[in-house]
């Protein structure tokens, strides 16, 4: 197959970025996103030109690592998935293909396509925790948790860390990441002791970092590789509501 | 959260004045009649209407504040950008919201402050000695501009509402996964209803179905 | 050679040994821990665990880790399970069974007392991770579920969907962030240890290269643990992360520490067929798949019919019909070598012709197909998006792939290697799981280290190291620091030809094909040959590596670069160490030593040992001194392995 690309080019974090357009052949259908760019480094590298900087670690859409936009979607076209885990036989042969780094005011550009998701862990640094100190737990099935709230929390804490939610977001903002940690930890017995100082905390601190607001787009779980529900953004909502009236009434 | 709750309150007036605004389907009398009830309320009038404007002074103000916040979190915009899931509606709420502004201005001058039409001055009353909203809204609708400036603002309104209405429960965490889908289309239904009832007026007038009536 | 290869094993039964260890081993008093400063290189289980409880025993720990966040550690993909003794479904479990077990599925090449303690502190884990909030899957009852895994006969896996290393991960990564907010941890995300220095003999601090800036830095510390995984990546094709690397580990032997058994290496049976040249990695397919899925291939040669056109009959379900108790159970080693073995004889499937199939057919007819997709969804899905194929209507095809490495530092039974100071957690060190591991252990290893031996065993080495800790201005600092500076300008000064990546493949397919699945004493002797050869190309001047761009930026060729120049001193010390091994041990396969039926034939008489090795340069003339542990058995019998 062959390729036309346009990619973002950005010397390092201050300096001023732009589109550059390459072209790329003889590329196998079964050859995943990732490597296509590792196929196009390689050829730059032999021309003498620098390659292009992309983050990727894992490459089977676990670590979250990965932060392309294609096409201008978040992780590419094929939704659920990491950039990671897109194949070339989801492109028509002969397209142009858009590669942009995540674009969140948050989420700092390094170089090229590789930004800074340090803002992500400041938000569980806020309070997306349990405090169980190590040696002190209980007996593990002293505390029984109904399988459906189990369930749930995992499908919360499912969550990547990934951003792509921010970066589709038309307002930037990282409120299903944020989410996503509340919910698991408030699903289940173990996270109640902490529930409202831990909303508090993270909802205040994504705030500090500058991410934009909720607009209920749903933008955020259409992109989203781990199949994150917006409801929890709902349940954050709720639990921020209730947690704030409580710090209000000196409770 | 609070861009939700002054928009909850909103969606009720919106909802009351289709009521009211209906009544001109039943004749004169009847709409006449509740506009003079209406102004029966006397200083209670007065505080609703004050709090109607702050409520409108506060969902805009909010929201322009929070469209600042969500255009500084963004301050390098994307060559390419695709959207999956998000409708046109939810892209283009400050867009929609604001034209409706521009619309309710209007709306405003037009009927309440009767500033658009000499004629609407010098109305005389009704029969049963009310002021002739009934005639009033008639003559207003007779000229296709108007009319057709009101349909236009009125889809906006629905735009709007199409997802305002089914928004304001995920904002204020009244919502689940069940649920969503569920709001989201009932939503979407209450918006176009609301823009099937409102413009039926204008358009009810421009094609003669409501006519102007002697008094007699 | 510094230090000793003393094992420090505690006497006393061994049911005992690790109580009695804990009771005499030296404390530092709360008031003094804040005087230490730890440093911890690697984030993921091990690491990640340790540097939380460290922190919130009061120490000051600083977190290094190469990747933009501590969350990201390849411990994050293990996807099976964590295995415990809890002995919940009440089928017969124990810790010794737990420890027999690891040891037998090592091929007893691990040590006794070592694994018995993983074995015992395997229960409280699931405690401490339980009240983490990690969402282990659970039984309508509210209880905690187990299924089971390869190599053992009871269920006592506890699992997290298909993501149980994700959510273990971020059970201590939530736990570690909480001391980084505490102020206990300072993390250093994106900074790759390029060095350690050592100040009299003991490990003091390492040098780091911020892989943003280009920035290189001294640390001091009163102790440095390293927590930095397997070197896997050295086959260039496996398993791992794209950036998991030998070098922090490498980097300690060349400074003295020990590197035992580098030629245990495990391949994983259940892993998508390699495609194309251009590939980048291997994914692989949980080994709980094999509790549902049958393997088989054709019966014929070249069969090149559809899997669903070729009949029962002329199926052949060679682990179930070689392994008649465990059947697609057996360990990884025996699954990976049975693969191996048919496609060989030309019966494996799939257009490469390295491929056997896992069919789940059967288990869908039985269980119905939402229990499958229930237990497996997210296999089935990535399965779907590599392939393109629907692994719900055709069997899925496998072949085994580089996966996790056994061999790793040398340390002592308090993890610390021969270099005082110096401690070595995780899959890096080599001490739990002989010469092949068992599903579901590396969880287990990985987090037993960091919460709950390692927090036991530092403070005996720190006791004695109050007011110790040098200046990051010592001579010896200076020295590592112009070293690695050095190399760096070395690296960029080369004007090469040829890609990074170009010399990782061409080390990857040899070492792949000489020190793989099979190993022989001509092929290995052959690649010690093609090795030095290999290097010198990459550091040729002119004609060699080429590394774009400047040091002190981002610059991903330059790290990339400096990795691959250790793998290409690493592969052959791990070829060395194939060689010497002259015998066949769990994952490690000398076609000179096999039963008449094709397994491997140990030689306890001679090889009862661990192989340590000593740097002492690169080449002939300096080739690497080999030091002997024995393993002593006092529990167990040493057993021919059979899962028969």
């Amino acid at each position: 197959m062959k390729f036309k690309l346009k990619i973002w080019r950005q010397d390092s974090a201050k300096s001023k970025g732009g589109m550059k357009r390459y072209e790329i052949d003889q590329v196998s259908e079964n050859t995943s996103f990732l490597e296509m760019l590792d196929i196009l480094n390689e050829q730059l590298v032999n021309s003498g030109e620098e390659p292009v900087a992309f983050d990727s670690d894992c490459r089977e859409g676990i670590c979250g690592t990965c932060s392309l936009t294609i096409n201008g979607e978040a992780h590419g076209p094929s939704h659920p998935a990491a950039a990671c885990q897109l194949y070339m036989r989801q492109f028509k042969d002969g397209e142009t293909i858009t590669v942009e780094p995540f674009r969140v005011r948050s989420f700092p550009i390094v170089k090229d396509l590789v930004i800074d998701r340090s803002a992500l862990d400041r938000i569980v640094q806020a309070g997306g925790f349990v405090s169980a100190r190590t040696g002190s737990a209980p007996e593990a099935n002293s505390t029984p948790i109904p399988k459906h709230n189990a369930d749930l929390a995992m499908e919360a804490a499912a969550c990547i860390g990934c951003g792509a939610c921010a970066a589709a977001c038309p307002n930037a903002s990282a409120m299903l990441f944020t989410s996503a940690k509340i919910s698991h930890l408030a699903f289940l017995p173990q996270g109640q002791a902490e529930r409202s100082r831990r909303v508090l905390g993270m909802v205040r601190q994504m705030d500090v970092e500058g991410f934009g607001n909720c607009t209920n787009t749903y933008e955020c779980e259409a992109v989203c590789p781990a199949e994150i529900s917006a409801s929890f953004i709902a349940k954050m909502n709720r639990e921020y509501a209730v947690a704030s009236l409580r710090e209000r009434m000196g409770e | 959260m609070i861009v939700a709750v002054t928009g909850v309150i909103l969606i009720l007036f919106v909802i009351g004045h289709l009521l009211g605004n209906l009544q001109i389907f039943l004749g004169p009398a009847w709409i006449n009649g509740y506009a003079e009830h209406l102004r029966d309320l006397g200083p209670l009038l007065w505080v609703i209407r004050a709090f109607l404007l702050v409520d409108v002074v506060a969902h805009i103000y909010y929201t322009v504040r929070l469209a600042i916040e969500n255009r500084r979190a963004r301050p390098t915009s994307y060559r390419r950008k695709d959207t999956v899931k998000a409708t046109f509606a939810s892209r283009h709420m400050v867009m929609s919201g604001l034209i409706v502004l521009a619309f309710i201005i209007f709306h405003l001058l037009q009927f309440s402050f009767r500033t658009t039409d000499p004629r609407f001055a010098i109305l005389p009353a009704d029969p049963l000695g009310h002021y002739d909203v009934y005639t009033m809204m008639v003559l207003g609708f007779s000229s296709p501009l108007v009319s057709g400036f009101y349909i236009l603002a009125l889809f906006l309104l629905a735009l709007h509402l199409s997802h305002g209405s089914s928004s304001f429960f995920q904002s204020l965490g009244l919502n689940n996964k069940n649920l969503t889908p569920r709001l989201a289309q009932g939503g979407r239904i209450f918006a176009w209803l609301l823009f099937v009832g409102y413009s039926s007026i204008p358009v009810a007038v421009l094609l003669g179905w409501v006519t102007l009536r002697t008094h007699s | 050679m510094i230090g000793s290869l003393e094992s420090r094993i505690p006497d006393g039964p061994l049911a005992e040994k690790w109580r009695k260890h804990q009771n005499n081993s030296r404390l530092v008093a709360p008031n003094n821990r804040r005087r230490f400063e730890i440093i911890i290189v690697g984030t993921g289980l091990a690491g990640g665990s340790a540097a939380a409880t460290l922190g919130e025993q009061g120490y000051n720990v600083k977190s290094f880790c190469y990747q933009d966040s501590a969350r990201r550690a390849h411990s994050i993909a293990a996807q099976g399970g964590i295995n415990a003794a809890k002995n919940y479904p009440n089928d017969g479990d124990s810790v010794y069974r737990l420890f027999y077990d690891t040891i037998k599925g090592g091929d007893f090449r691990s040590r006794e007392a070592n694994v018995y303690r993983l074995a015992e502190v395997s229960n409280l884990i699931i405690d401490q991770c339980v009240a983490q909030g990690v969402p282990f899957a659970r039984e309508y009852g509210g209880l905690l579920a187990n299924r089971s895994f390869g190599g053992a006969q009871v269920s006592r896996t506890f699992y997290a969907r298909g993501q149980t290393g994700q959510q273990l991960l971020l059970g201590a990564y939530q736990a570690l962030s909480r001391q980084v907010a505490a102020g206990t941890v300072k993390m250093f995300p994106q900074t790759e240890m390029l060095d350690l220095v050592l100040v009299d003999g003991h490990a003091k601090g390492i040098i780091t290269r911020n892989l943003i800036t280009g920035e290189i830095v001294r640390h001091a510390a009163d102790a440095v643990v390293l927590a930095t995984g397997g070197y896997g990546n050295v086959f260039y094709l496996s398993t791992n992360a794209r950036g998991c690397n030998v070098t922090a580990t490498y980097r300690a032997y060349k400074k003295g520490a020990l590197f035992a058994n580098p030629c245990y290496t495990q391949i994983h049976p259940t892993c998508i067929p390699v495609s194309g040249q251009h590939q980048s990695k291997l994914t692989l397919m949980s080994e709980s798949l094999r509790n549902d899925g049958r393997v088989w291939v054709p019966k014929k040669k070249n069969d090149h019919r559809a899997p669903n056109e070729i009949p029962e009959g002329e199926r052949d379900y060679y682990l179930e019909r070689k392994y008649p108790s465990f059947g697609n159970l057996a360990p990884r080693d025996i699954s990976s070598r049975s693969a191996k073995e048919v496609c060989d004889e030309g019966r494996g499937v799939g257009e490469t012709g390295r491929g056997v199939y896992l069919d789940f057919k059967e288990a869908i007819a039985r269980l119905g197909e939402n229990t499958i997709r229930e237990r497996y969804g997210n296999l089935f899905d990535i399965y779907g998006k590599i392939t393109g194929d629907n692994a719900y209507e055709k069997p899925m095809r496998i072949y085994p792939a580089v996966h996790y490495t056994m061999g790793g530092l040398w340390v002592d039974y308090n993890l610390m290697s021969n270099i005082p100071g110096l401690h070595v957690l995780g899959e890096a060190n080599f001490s739990d799981h002989g010469a092949n591991r068992l599903g579901a252990s590396a969880l287990m290893q990985g987090l037993a280290d960091g919460y709950f031996v390692l927090p036991y065993t530092l403070p005996n080495y720190l006791a004695g190291q109050i007011g110790k800790r040098p200046a990051p201005d010592h001579p010896e600092f200076l020295r590592a620091e112009s070293e690695v500076r050095g190399r760096i300008q070395h690296l960029l000064d080369l004007d090469g030809a040829r890609s990074v990546d170009s010399f990782h493949r061409e080390l990857g397919l040899l070492l792949w094909d000489k020190c793989g699945m099979a190993r022989n004493a001509a092929g290995l002797q052959e690649a010690i040959e093609r090795i030095p050869q290999l290097r010198e190309e990459f550091w040729s001047p002119n004609g060699g590596v080429s590394v774009l761009g400047k040091g002190e930026t981002f610059n991903q060729s330059l790290e990339r670069a400096g990795r691959v120049a250790d793998f290409l001193e690493f592969g052959e010390l791990m070829c060395r160490d194939a060689l010497a091994r002259d015998e066949s041990c769990g994952g490690h396969f000398r076609e000179e030593h096999q039963t008449a039926e094709g397994e491997a034939l140990r030689d306890d008489d001679n090889f009862a040992d661990v192989f340590a090795w000593e740097y002492q340069g690169n080449g002939k003339p300096n080739e690497p001194i080999l030091h002997q542990e024995p393993l002593h058995f006092e529990s167990v019998q040493l057993a021919t392995r059979s899962y028969k």
